[in-house]
């Protein structure tokens, strides 16, 4: 059964919630020292798989055998695993902001003589890991200081100082800039280089032909396929799509034959300042249009100004000393608040939809209704019956999975709540409709299905606005891409003109002109 | 959006299995809670050797506690919200003071003195709210300063005892309806009709709600417990019908005031506007802001009600005590804030029911009174409360725990 050269091993696990089967008879082999890509639509039971690794759900509440270097686990929690070598660094990290680098790694691991904390010892050691994982940063450096991609890196400090032997990322590179991503592979490589295994659950195929060795695909709860990605015969994206999907998918982007229209937004002049910081300019003189039926890109680097932009035309809701004009249909507008946004008929979808765009320990149903309650209620009385239709419609429509729309909105996959995010703002009925990193920590399956909503939006006389840090994504959906960088518009590409190149260009330009 | 616009995915529909349960998860809390204060009305029935529900006890349940429930109600909704009001009690001292001293010293007649004071509740709340929601300052700090500042203001204000009121201002908390249909048998009848109305109203919304989610093919409660919900409020409210219409004086008229005030929030919270914005900004305020609710007003309004609430309040304990005293409202604050909690609202804002609070002050009250019935020590009394406050949010915590796996 268990080579020498397999370190973990899960053989048959069904995990089993009220109703539902979420894993079913899953196997998976990881050799020693490899880098496994774990992939699979949201809600395939990747995450399931790991907490069933990890000790997260005790042994005992699934069926199934773990083998860790040839011996059965039995892991009651987290502690179990990670004493065995397993640690699990999980998308949204778990570092406290308030306090240094150093306090983080060894946080409820602290380096001690009789509960009195030695930061010699502490800094120390600390330094030695951020150096293994490529960090230059001061130990007692504030979490809160430091960039996401850094935080990540420091996460991986941690597992190091915990002696770790399997190392699981979930989506690592999610938040993350390509700089950053690529760091961190480089890393992950690096990590191999000292017999650390890695698993690595991702949604980022070209990530995963980066650097996994081995890719195993899950699937309804089921293993459907584990392929050597440096074997004899090379796997190609599509091929893991397929697997992942369960059919293939001709094209990453639907068809669609733009018809536009006559313009129905335009921006002038449109200059925004920090919100904290008066003196720094974000957005700088920026111009840009939209017209009826036309899905325009806006491309930039982290740090562009591309959100501020938008949250800056979106009533307001980012920035102070906002100067310009936006024009609706021609005629200059005011728009002083969000609200005065949606009444103009301008809606903008956030890039973080946890935080900015739902609530979510409320229903399906009192979501999609939130930006434009007054559609469904009279004299300030909500009309239950009317709202329950209109959340039963979009749910039909846009295919979001759940039994009914009185489910919590937390408890929705990522690309489903993104559906709820695009019916609550479809409900509103804009004429613009501002994107932003519409497909962020979305599987392939879902991202092709939100393009399409899209496409079905313009297609209406909608007007669109696609904020993304997928060049792809933008060449493949927009009709126009604009490209931001250091708050300025440094260029506008049609679509027949654009390259992932091109973009770059502009995406790079300094203020003089000059590409970076 | 007539037309479906997502091609067909191979994908079953692959639902966390939570999600299912979701659903019935906030009903369930409610009938848990509930569950609660009838085991605590049989135990203390027992206890007390059939003292605690005799007719003029249970009435004078009521009126003992109408001022918990009255402010409860304004709390939950600062609550779900994601504030709290320290003030309330002070409030209650301070307005109550005004109103025995408009009444005594400036001779204004009760009714006038009554809406004034209500009136100035809600000026206190603005004044509150103002600070919270257009300086930006935390309530807990407006309201521990509000909590100061009238508390203060009640003292400068009521020198000495102010007593002696007229006799229908007396009525508001002592009164009862007059039994102007007479008796049935000896059940005050005008308490009986009252009650069959009260059943009739409440169960014909639980049968209308359910017909509208049978209308759209939507998960309703299966039948059993459908039935056991109209059975148990078609019983609970029948008890206390026939328990009430035996008293001394039938209903009393500060339960017709509650009565009223909880179906107006009931409506308030559950269907309006205003109520789903409240909702909105407990659960994700970032959110609301960017979906066009003016955080701002809804958190002013907030207050002001919770003010206006306090001014009801204020009346009926200044009418129950028939005195104004600067010390009145000691610790309202805290007996409003623990019966949102035992009701089930959360710490962090977004959940809580007005049903929740109402029953959660409930659950104190008969604490207390069952509690004076035996002739426990008030120190002890208060230490129980707050075993009970602590053991009801422990258990819902690791409840809501056990129901959300890791979450």
């Amino acid at each position: 059964m268990t080579g020498d050269h397999t370190i973990l091993e899960m053989r048959g696990i069904t995990k089993t919630f009220p109703g539902v089967k979420a894993l079913q008879d899953v196997t998976l082999e990881v050799r020693r020292g490899e880098v496994h890509a774990i992939c699979g639509e949201n809600g395939a039971g990747k995450s399931t798989l790991m907490k069933v690794l990890s000790g997260v759900y005790p042994h005992g509440t699934y069926e199934g055998d773990i083998f860790f270097e040839g011996e059965p686990c039995e892991f009651k929690g987290i502690r179990d695993s990670e004493e065995r070598g397993i640690v699990i660094i999980h998308q949204e990290l778990a570092l406290s902001p308030f306090l240094s680098i150093a306090e983080n790694i060894f946080l409820g691991n602290e380096r001690s003589k009789r509960g009195v904390i030695d930061w010699n010892s502490t800094n120390a050691e600390a330094a030695k890991l951020l150096a293994r994982v490529g960090l230059t940063e001061s130990p007692d450096t504030k979490i809160m200081d430091i960039g996401v991609g850094k935080q990540q890196l420091v996460e991986i400090a941690k597992a190091l100082s915990k002696r770790v032997k399997l190392l699981i990322l979930d989506e690592p590179t999610a938040a993350l800039n390509d700089d950053d991503s690529a760091h961190l592979l480089d890393l992950l490589r690096s990590l191999q280089g000292q017999g650390i295994t890695s698993i690595i659950i991702s949604h980022k195929l070209n990530e995963i032909h980066a650097i996994a060795d081995t890719t195993t695909v899950i699937r309804d709860g089921r293993t459907i396929e584990t392929m050597e990605m440096h074997g004899a015969e090379p796997v190609s994206e599509e091929r893991i799509i397929r697997a992942m999907v369960g059919r293939s998918l001709d094209a990453r982007f639907p068809d669609r034959e733009p018809v536009i229209g006559e313009e129905v937004l335009r921006i002038e002049d449109w200059t925004v300042h920090h919100p904290v910081d008066h003196g720094r300019v974000v957005v700088d003189h920026a111009n840009l249009s939209v017209r009826r039926g036309e899905i325009v890109g806006i491309a930039g680097l982290m740090g562009a100004g591309r959100t501020e932009l938008a949250m800056s035309v979106f009533g307001r809701a980012y920035g102070s000393n906002i100067s310009g004009r936006i024009l609706k249909d021609g005629k200059q507008i005011h728009v002083g608040s969000v609200r005065e946004a949606i009444r103009h008929g301008i809606a903008y979808a956030t890039e973080d939809r946890k935080r900015y765009g739902l609530n979510l320990i409320d229903t399906i149903k009192r979501n999609v209704s939130s930006a434009a309650l007054d559609k469904v209620a009279r004299l300030g009385v909500v009309d239950r019956e009317g709202e329950t239709k209109i959340a039963e419609q979009y749910r039909k429509d846009l295919n979001v999975k759940t039994p009914t729309v009185e489910a919590l909105v937390g408890k929705l996959s990522g690309g489903n709540q993104q559906k709820v995010v695009l019916s609550k703002w479809i409900f509103a009925d804009p004429d613009v409709l501002i994107l932003d990193e519409p497909t962020r920590g979305i599987d392939v399956g879902a991202k092709y299905e939100i393009y399409t909503i899209m496409n079905a939006l313009a297609a209406q006389g909608k007007a669109i606005i696609v904020i993304s840090s997928e060049l792809p994504e933008l060449l493949g959906t927009c009709d126009r891409i604009y490209a931001l960088s250091q708050g300025r518009i440094t260029g506008e590409v049609s679509r027949e003109d654009a390259t992932q190149e091109t973009l770059m260009h502009y995406m790079t330009m300094e203020k003089d002109g000059a590409a970076r | 959006m007539s037309t479906t616009m997502t091609p067909e995915t191979p994908a079953q529909a692959r639902v966390s299995p939570l999600a299912r349960l979701q659903g019935m998860g906030g009903n369930m809390r409610q009938y848990g809670i509930f569950g609660a204060l009838v085991v605590i009305v049989a135990l203390f029935q027992v206890l007390t050797d059939g003292k605690l529900l005799l007719p003029n006890n249970v009435a004078s349940l009521i009126q003992q506690n109408a001022y918990v429930m009255i402010l409860a109600i304004g709390m939950v909704m600062v609550i779900v919200a994601g504030h709290i009001d320290l003030s309330v009690g002070s409030q209650v001292a301070f307005i109550g003071g005004l109103v025995a001293l408009m009444m005594k010293d400036m001779g204004l007649p009760w009714l006038v003195a009554v809406l004034l004071g209500v009136a100035i509740g809600a000026v206190v709340g603005a004044w509150q709210g103002f600070w919270i929601a257009y300086i930006g300052i935390p309530a807990f700090i407006v309201t521990l300063a509000g909590m100061l500042i009238f508390r203060g203001f009640a003292i400068l204000l009521v020198g000495v005892t102010v007593a002696g009121f007229p006799a229908p201002f007396i009525d508001i908390s002592g009164g009862s309806i007059p039994n102007f249909l007479g008796f049935a048998g000896n059940a005050d009848a005008v308490t009986l009709v009252l009650g069959a109305i009260v059943i009739a109203a409440l169960v014909g919304s639980q049968v209308r709600a359910r017909s509208v989610l049978k209308k759209h093919d939507l998960k309703t409660e299966a039948v059993p417990l459908f039935l056991t919900k109209v059975v148990l409020i078609t019983v609970g409210i029948g008890a206390v019908t026939w328990v009430l219409s035996q008293s001394a004086g039938g209903t009393p008229i500060v339960l017709v005031i509650v009565g009223a005030l909880i179906l107006a929030y009931t409506f308030l919270m559950g269907r309006t506007v205003f109520g789903r914005h409240i909702y909105a900004i407990g659960g994700n305020v970032q959110a609301a802001v960017l979906s066009g609710v003016n955080t701002r007003n809804v958190n002013f309004w907030i207050f002001v009600n919770m003010g206006f609430l306090a001014g009801v309040a204020s009346v009926v304990v200044t009418s129950r005590a028939g005195a104004a005293v600067a010390a009145a409202g000691q610790n309202y604050e805290l007996d409003a804030i623990a019966a949102c909690f035992i009701g089930g609202a959360a710490v962090t804002g977004g959940v809580g029911r007005i049903s929740g609070a109402i029953i959660g002050a409930l659950i104190m009250g008969v604490l207390n009174m069952g509690l004076s019935i035996l002739s426990v020590d008030p120190a002890v009394q208060q230490a129980i409360k707050g075993f009970v406050l602590l053991l009801a949010v422990a258990f819902d915590l690791i409840n809501k725990r056990r129901a959300g796996g890791s979450r």
